[in-house]
């Protein structure tokens, strides 16, 4: 019990506090300041704007895909779900020099989004991609089909059945999923850093906003938004808590 | 109609997001030829790298093992005060930015930090070097073990424990022959899972590592370091090689998910 303490304390615990000691040493305005400076609000800004739309449009293909997984049968689909992981498993400076080889200035298809908010967009949706297809994918395998069955022997068309007997299920998955992918999307760093060119103002997010801060001798700096950042994980992990929790509530209904 | 249209949906967002830039990548590093390549990840820097990685990730690795054993157990099978917060203190490594995690080990250890200044007099460098990298790696591979570990010992109670106990096993006895066994799966599932993140970590690394290269540069390191430097077959060679690891890790995982389902 006490190696448990001790190892959590050491890791995790000393550092953190260690970054909130910091943020604070330049008192209550330092860090106002801090946090408040444009180009530190421009980049939080853009970081959860993203990270909400990449959640969402996971949410919405990642359901496509848990379904055609789950309730379709095609050539190839047991490659297709094992490779779903493959951006848990992928280092995230590999998946970003990934999409810099299609989706950059030398790429074959003549898509060029480097430098630009699409990339920023891009590389997000890469590293999330796995979050709702893996939330949705073993409730729709556990889903009794014969509510399916009874809306249509009723008349429901599949747009109707979907609506209101299988959505209303599912949905407490596709949250979790969003809440996951949203967590992952907030602190992304990795995958970002080569396609976007971190242009501040532009395509700098969070994370290289804190490195620039640490690489030009500001950690002052670079800890104040970095306590944002964890405020937000937290938050984020509490929903995330909170939803298994009323998930399995809900399972047991 | 609607399930043809749902198909290709879906399969072409996983082919433009996820298979056809990985595709690229292969292409890429095997563009001029089977040589280059080769030459790129032999370099002294490319060998070095790569023993780090592994150095690392062979210090990282049995460490979050060992603890992540005993956390699920002390989580499943004790009751204490504070288990609320072990719980969201093991979850946090999930969710926070590897930069954060790399700024809060550099502002500890750091020549003026709480530690820093006390182990830099005592001639012990942590930042900047692979105590740094090695504990931010154990940072961010901390959940893997005990987040896989947790719901088997859940799901296969305590009858056989006790057993054992009443038929005269000492604690370990029992660790050893009933519940070790059990979670065997589990573990491998874990490990596998800590080691692919420990290989690929990249932002708490790069935070502290200062970059030196033949010294304190990683395979991601590595990478990042020769694309910068326009060194695009080094760079590419060197993320096939840790795309390959990725790909294994997937069939490792395969392997052992199954086990793990029909316990």
């Amino acid at each position: 019990m006490s190696f448990v303490t001790a190892y959590l304390s050491l890791i995790v615990l000393l550092p953190l506090a260690a970054l909130v000691w910091k943020s604070a040493d330049a008192g209550r305005t330092g860090f106002w300041d801090a946090v408040t400076d444009p180009q530190a609000v421009a980049a939080l800004k853009l970081t959860l704007v993203v990270s909400v739309a990449v959640s969402l449009i996971n949410a919405v293909f990642g359901t496509i895909v848990a379904w055609i997984l789950v309730r379709d049968r095609f050539w190839g689909q047991g490659v297709v779900n094992a490779i779903i992981d493959l951006p848990f498993a992928l280092p995230t400076i590999v998946a970003g020099l990934t999409l810099l080889a299609l989706y950059g200035p030398n790429g074959p298809v003549g898509i060029d989004v480097a430098f630009s908010r699409a990339a920023v967009l891009v590389a997000l949706l890469f590293v999330t991609l796995p979050f709702v297809i893996r939330t949705v994918q073993p409730v729709l395998l556990e889903l009794d089909r014969e509510m399916e069955e009874a809306s249509a022997s009723l008349g429901a068309g599949p747009l109707r059945t979907f609506r209101y007997i299988v959505f209303p299920n599912l949905f407490p998955a596709i949250l979790s999923g969003v809440a996951l992918a949203f967590a992952r999307a907030v602190g992304e760093f990795g995958s970002i850093v080569l396609i976007s060119g971190n242009l501040p103002f532009k395509t700098e997010v969070a994370s290289v906003f804190i490195f620039g801060r640490i690489e030009s001798g500001d950690p002052a700096g670079a800890a104040a938004v970095s306590v944002v950042i964890l405020a937000i994980s937290f938050a984020a992990l509490l929903g995330i808590g909170a939803l298994r929790r009323w998930r399995t509530r809900h399972d047991r209904v | 109609m609607s399930r043809w249209l749902l198909r290709v949906l879906g399969l072409s967002y996983l082919a433009v997001l996820l298979a056809a830039p990985v595709g690229l990548v292969f292409w890429r590093t095997f563009e001029h030829g089977f040589g280059p390549a080769w030459d790129a990840v032999t370099t002294p820097a490319a060998k070095h790298a790569l023993y780090l990685t592994l150095l690392i990730a062979a210090i990282a690795v049995p460490a979050n093992t060992i603890f992540g054993i005993v956390c699920a157990l002390a989580i499943v099978r004790y009751r204490f005060r504070g288990k609320g917060i072990v719980n969201a203190l093991v979850d946090l490594p999930l969710a926070l930015s590897p930069v954060v995690v790399g700024l809060a080990y550099f502002l500890l250890y750091s020549r003026n930090g709480w530690f820093g200044g006390w182990l830099t007099d005592h001639g012990i460098q942590v930042v900047f070097a692979l105590p740094a990298m090695v504990l931010v790696t154990i940072f961010v591979s901390l959940p893997f073990v005990v987040r896989e570990v947790v719901p088997v010992l859940h799901e296969i109670g305590t009858e056989q424990e006790q057993a054992a106990s009443t038929l005269g096993a000492s604690p370990w006895q029992t660790f050893r022959k009933v519940t070790l066994p059990a979670i065997r799966w589990a573990v491998a599932y874990g490990v596998v899972l800590t080691t692919a993140r420990a290989l690929g970590e990249f932002g708490a690394v790069s935070v502290v590592s200062g970059h030196v290269v033949g010294k304190t540069e990683t395979m991601t390191l590595h990478v990042e370091e020769s694309y910068q430097a326009f060194d695009y077959t080094g760079a590419y060679a060197a993320s096939f090689v840790l795309a390959l690891i990725a790909i294994s890790t997937l069939v490792l995982m395969s392997l052992f998910k199954p086990k793990e389902e029909t316990r």
